[in-house]
């Protein structure tokens, strides 16, 4: 049993669920699960009205609806409203994509509070090659509307090296666009983006002139647009604090209703994960294993076990440290003192030759048809 | 920006101001965040409602707690929910 040293447990704040694997896009860097087809099984309304109502008794107070696309939820406003009669803060976070006019005063209505629209790219023929869709004109539309309905407005671009060339171009949309907020993520490398990592992973000399240029509009913009820079780990000399800590404040309920302590924790093998289904979200926050499993020191290996940083960072991310090491609870290997550091470099000295020669795979799009081949 | 004592102050419709009772305190909500407040923000802030200056903000709260010299206080905490914005300064006509 882990807590022996009487870690103590706070209450979640943060309820991301997940209401679907069904997407009409196909981005290479999809933080779904690659065998993602074989989990079909989708939580009904009911389900996800208790999961809500349960977390928030706990404490959760922020709801992110992703997916997949939650649009496709037909269910989706009954959800919305009855998070915010929960108090919830209620965020959609979504490609826009089929989103209308209509659909976006009907969640407002219900008391939807704030659109997060991901485009792929600030131009047309990337944003579709990317998406997999026609769909860039009308997702700036959209943008466009989420405005219009006075929603806060929250773009989001993922960075990876087929539009890090374009940081520019990305910071002159969201001004045109007029975002109230700008997240600049650089792709984090699990699922779809680490099959396709040697197409997607820039160079440091990349990262460092897009940041430069991030950097700069953030003063430029300052008290006008909000700008969160999501750093690229692998140039990191120090992990990032994921999640904030296993099990302190983040739950995820995927869209077959298994209770995830991250999002990508489905993919570490033998956690056992709960699911909603069999177990209240209070049993599974405070007494299930997998959730238990990383909570405070006592799991850790060295370098961490006698390092001074660990109630910094908590050694990291799990799953990179089971991608990279095969053992999840290995220290992340991003971390300068991490005997699997060189691993880190080869990724990267393996991404750039492919950029600097032109050869690569072609990217695998993330679509039902390819996910059924990694379920077995 | 800068302070404007006169206007009048009120709360940003782009946030959200909550009691949130598993904390037992004040948190501010915006898109993917949010901000725990102490108590004393809290009651400056829930003044925020678009009808006092900042003399409305200080007498209220000086006879709500029967205190004085609460002034710098309350501007210094006023001017960092603007930089934040959590709050928009309105010009009296
Ligand atoms: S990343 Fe792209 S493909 Fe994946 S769920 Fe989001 S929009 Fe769909
Ligand atoms: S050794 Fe472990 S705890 Fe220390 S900085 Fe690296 S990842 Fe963090």
């Amino acid at each position: 049993m882990v807590g022996s040293d009487k870690f103590p447990v706070s209450s979640p704040r943060w309820l991301l669920a997940e209401l679907t694997y069904t997407c009409p896009l196909q981005c290479p860097y999809c933080s779904n699960p690659v065998d993602f087809a074989r989990h079909k099984d989708e939580l009904d309304t009911e389900d996800w009205l208790r999961v809500f109502s349960e977390a928030r008794e706990m404490g959760a107070v922020q709801l992110g609806l992703s997916g997949g696309e939650p649009l496709v939820r037909q269910d989706l406003p009954i959800l919305v409203r009855h998070a915010r009669e929960l108090g919830y803060y209620v965020n959609l976070i979504t490609s826009g994509y089929k989103l209308n006019e209509d659909r976006i005063a009907e969640l407002k209505n219900a008391g939807l509070d704030h659109i997060q629209v991901s485009i792929q790219a600030p131009e047309k023929t990337l944003n579709n090659y990317l998406a997999g869709t026609e769909s860039f004109e009308q997702k700036k539309e959209v943008a466009r509307l989420v405005k219009k309905h006075g929603y806060p407005m929250v773009l989001c671009v993922v960075i990876h090296r087929q539009n890090i060339h374009l940081m520019r171009e990305i910071l002159e949309m969201a001004v045109e666009l007029e975002a109230d907020y700008l997240e600049l993520a650089n792709t984090q490398y699990y699922g779809w983006a680490h099959l396709n990592r040697d197409q997607l992973l820039p160079t440091r000399e990349q990262f460092q002139e897009a940041e430069a240029i991030a950097q700069d509009y953030k003063e430029k913009l300052k008290g006008k647009m909000k700008i969160y820079y999501v750093v690229p780990d692998y140039y990191e000399d120090r992990p990032k604090a994921c999640m904030n800590g296993w099990g302190t404040t983040f739950l995820t309920i995927a869209p077959d209703g298994l209770a995830l302590p991250c999002h990508e924790a489905r993919s570490l093998p033998g956690l056992d994960c709960p699911n909603v289904r069999d177990m209240s979200v209070h049993d599974i926050w405070l007494h299930s294993d997998a959730f238990n499993k990383f909570r405070g020191y006592d799991w850790m290996k060295e370098p961490c076990r006698s390092c001074p940083e660990k109630t910094k960072d908590f050694g990291g991310c799990r799953c990179q440290a089971y991608l990279f090491t095969g053992d999840m609870t290995a220290a992340d290997p991003v971390c300068g003192k991490s005997p699997h550091r060189h691993a880190v470099f080869e990724a990267i000295a393996s991404a750039r030759s492919a950029a600097e020669t032109g050869e690569t795979k072609p990217m695998v799009f993330r679509n039902t048809k390819n996910s059924k081949s990694f379920s077995g | 920006m800068a302070l404007d004592a006169q206007s009048l102050f009120a709360f940003s419709p782009l946030h959200r101001l909550q009691w949130e009772e598993a904390q037992q305190r004040y948190v501010i909500l915006y898109p993917e965040g949010l901000v725990e407040l102490n108590l004393p923000a809290a009651e400056i802030l829930k003044l925020c409602d678009g009808t006092r200056d900042l003399d409305g903000i200080v007498s209220e709260l000086e006879t709500k707690f029967e205190t004085t010299g609460l002034r710098d206080d309350i501007s210094e905490l006023l001017q960092s929910a603007l930089d934040n914005g959590w709050i928009r300064q309105i010009p009296r006509q």
